[in-house]
């Protein structure tokens, strides 16, 4: 707040209580502050978000077009062209900052879906004691062990090859890792006295999830939608190399595609070849980096097994 | 539910439907038995055995008094309090609430009983709910019990309650971190009375704090008590704050009821072997008085409750054991030839008084 220091008076109950939750989120805000690879991840997450957001003011789009491509095919980086040219002699900085919009939208996009299944699914399958938690619990292993990218395919040729596609396909695929981190962390909550106490007052299963599990479960989603953010932009790149992106969006995959295709490669293209992979490394390695931050702050026992 | 407009207290007059007087039982334990199955196999469970957790209790709750449960780590006394609570399923026997029988119930009668019978936890750490307010966690019954208070009358009650138990109601949003051990008690307690109930099982409701604030969390029961008109089974191990909350006591070893009685009767005339043993060892704050009195020193440890000794539980630590004990079940009842205080029931063969010498 930055209104003058309010004379002491009973604020109202909403009030306060935002106010102890800004306190809480300062206080993990000041602990991921401590931590420096936290930081670097956040400020190279930062660079490239604003890359994305702002890239028709940092490069002109009608470059994109391949009819309206004017610079020398495959052209090693110059003075007009930092990054050199491609295998249609349009400029490989203009396509890779147009190329981070896709990963990212569709890192993010997906990670919502997964998040929400696998939250769900894993409270759902660690609260009940029954058949259906075991199903549920049976149904999330059988999907981790499926090897990601044959159902990805499988289901991207199905979708056909659209953005939102791609992003069902990515989400739908991603959720299991979470659930089963999730699920533990239900079994651990549910063994805690307040829910026996709940019990004791007659508490049914919504009652208990909602107001019990789901707020105690709730910082470690956090954490881990940063983490599955970066296998979601993997797994976007990976399917657009292999072809199975939307063929009409510009991506750091379908540029590692078309540099693989047309021979960028044994040409010693290298500047087709390098910039799109190094920046969905960074971007992953980013992401990672601060995602394990607010991991380790979140559930710090994690930090002592490294 | 017609609502007191003078809201000093939460004494409302509360929904009597059978009416019970004071003294009379409001709660008839009969013969409660609780296995805990033992088995082997992954696939295929077969049952192997049983922990006999508690087996044949037998007891009365009277509407008003104080009922202290005793007991060394193991014997049973949680077991009883989470039966009295439907946390467990009951193995045989019957509680019987105002006549109605527990573990017949289900559904919404049973979640009606269940709003007269509540709980104080023992550890007020992690019993609270951390990311709720103390308005959330006090107010949780009236979520799940709606009909108890309207919607709008919420926060008031809670603040009532928070006064009830000496907390400031002004605290209603703050979170149980910023409580002391002793307040987050209370703050358990407060929830325990939100609706009303008439009966409170308090499981070992002061072993985890201090023994300063021990005394404070006993008083603040015993005055509730007495403004509520509230029936409690107080479990514990500590035989010195039993004496001081208790009407009654009754003392169990390894599943089952050895003594029961008034304190008086317990403290002051106790005939059970088991009870003389386990006075016995109460730490005595006077020096001269601990010279003089008899330590009682029990032999080996407590049977496995998955194989209990044949007949009387106790033999196989006891001093007066003779061949009786391992063939005849001794029953709680009155032994012929005690007299006085001493006359009260004791499952023992040779139940006779000794005394302890400045035991509690």
């Amino acid at each position: 707040m930055t209104t003058a220091p309010a004379p002491p008076r009973r604020s109202s109950a909403t009030a306060l209580r935002w106010k102890l939750r800004r306190e809480a989120w300062g206080r993990t805000w000041a602990k991921f502050r401590a931590n420096r690879a936290g930081m670097v991840g956040l400020a190279v997450l930062l660079v490239f978000a604003v890359i994305a957001v702002f890239a028709p003011l940092l490069a002109d789009s009608h470059e994109l077009r391949v009819s309206a491509a004017s610079g020398p095919i495959l052209a090693p980086p110059s003075r007009k062209y930092p990054l050199g040219t491609d295998d249609n002699g349009r400029s490989v900085l203009t396509l890779l900052i147009f190329g981070a919009r896709v990963p990212l939208l569709v890192g993010l996009m997906a990670t919502v879906i997964s998040m929400v299944i696998g939250t769900i699914v894993g409270m759902a399958s660690g609260i009940s004691d029954g058949w259906a938690g075991t199903v549920l619990f049976r149904f999330t292993e059988w999907f981790i062990v499926i090897p990601f990218l044959p159902l990805a395919l499988v289901l991207a040729t199905l979708l056909g090859g659209s953005l939102l596609s791609i992003i069902v396909v990515i989400g739908i695929t991603g959720w299991p890792a979470t659930a089963l981190v999730i699920r533990a962390q239900t079994f651990s909550v549910r063994e805690r006295p307040f829910m026996e106490r709940a019990r004791v007052l007659g508490a049914g299963p919504w009652h208990l999830m909602s107001k019990h599990v789901f707020p105690n479960v709730l910082p470690l989603v956090f954490a881990n939608t940063t983490l599955t953010v970066a296998g979601s932009v993997l797994a976007e790149t990976t399917l657009s190399f292999l072809g199975f992106g939307d063929p009409t969006a510009v991506s750091w995959g379908t540029m590692l595609n078309a540099a693989f295709g047309t021979g960028a490669v044994s040409l010693g293209a290298w500047w087709a070849l390098l910039p799109p992979g190094i920046c969905v490394i960074v971007v992953v390695l980013a992401f990672t980096m601060a995602g394990q931050a607010l991991e380790d702050i979140v559930n710090p026992r994690l930090k002592e097994g490294r | 539910m017609a609502e007191s407009p003078n809201g000093a207290t939460s004494a409302d007059p509360r929904k009597i439907v059978k009416p019970v007087a004071q003294g009379e039982p409001i709660l008839q334990v009969r013969g409660l038995v609780k296995h805990f199955p033992i088995t082997q196999g992954i696939l295929f469970q077969k049952k192997i055995g049983a922990v006999k957790a508690v087996d044949g209790v037998t007891f009365d709750l009277m509407k008003g008094e104080t009922l202290g449960l005793v007991g060394e780590s193991g014997c049973g006394k949680s077991t009883v309090a989470r039966l009295l609570m439907n946390l467990e399923s009951i193995t045989a026997g019957s509680v019987l609430y105002k006549g109605d029988d527990l573990a017949k119930l289900s559904g919404r009668a049973l979640k009606a009983v269940r709003r007269n019978i509540q709980m104080v936890f023992q550890d007020p750490y992690t019993s609270l709910n951390p990311r709720m307010t103390v308005a959330d966690i006090i107010g949780e019954p009236y979520d799940i019990h709606p009909e108890v208070a309207p919607r709008g009358d919420r926060k008031r009650r809670v603040q009532e309650l928070l006064e009830l138990v000496g907390l400031n109601p002004e605290h209603i949003n703050r979170y149980p971190h910023q409580f002391s051990g002793g307040q987050r008690q209370r703050i358990g307690i407060a929830r325990g009375l939100a609706l009303n109930p008439e009966i409170i099982i308090a499981d070992e409701p002061v072993s985890a704090l201090d023994v300063s604030v021990q005394a404070q969390v006993v008083n603040l029961l015993e005055k509730l008590q007495n403004e509520l008109g509230l029936s409690y089974l107080f479990i514990a191990h500590d035989l010195s704050v039993v004496r001081h909350i208790s009407d009654r006591v009754a003392v169990m070893y390894l599943g089952r009821i050895a003594e029961i009685g008034t304190d008086a009767q317990i403290y002051d005339h106790p005939t059970h072997p088991y009870t003389q043993a386990l006075l016995s060892a109460v730490p005595v704050p006077d020096p001269d008085g601990r010279e003089h009195r008899e330590r009682i020193i029990l032999t080996g440890d407590v049977p496995s409750p998955a194989n209990p000794p044949s007949g009387c539980r106790f033999r196989t630590r006891c001093w007066k054991a003779q061949d009786i004990c391992a063939e005849q079940e001794p029953l709680l009842e009155i032994r012929k030839g005690l007299s006085g205080l001493g006359a009260h029931d004791s499952a023992c063969h040779f139940a006779e008084e000794k005394d302890i010498v400045g035991a509690a």
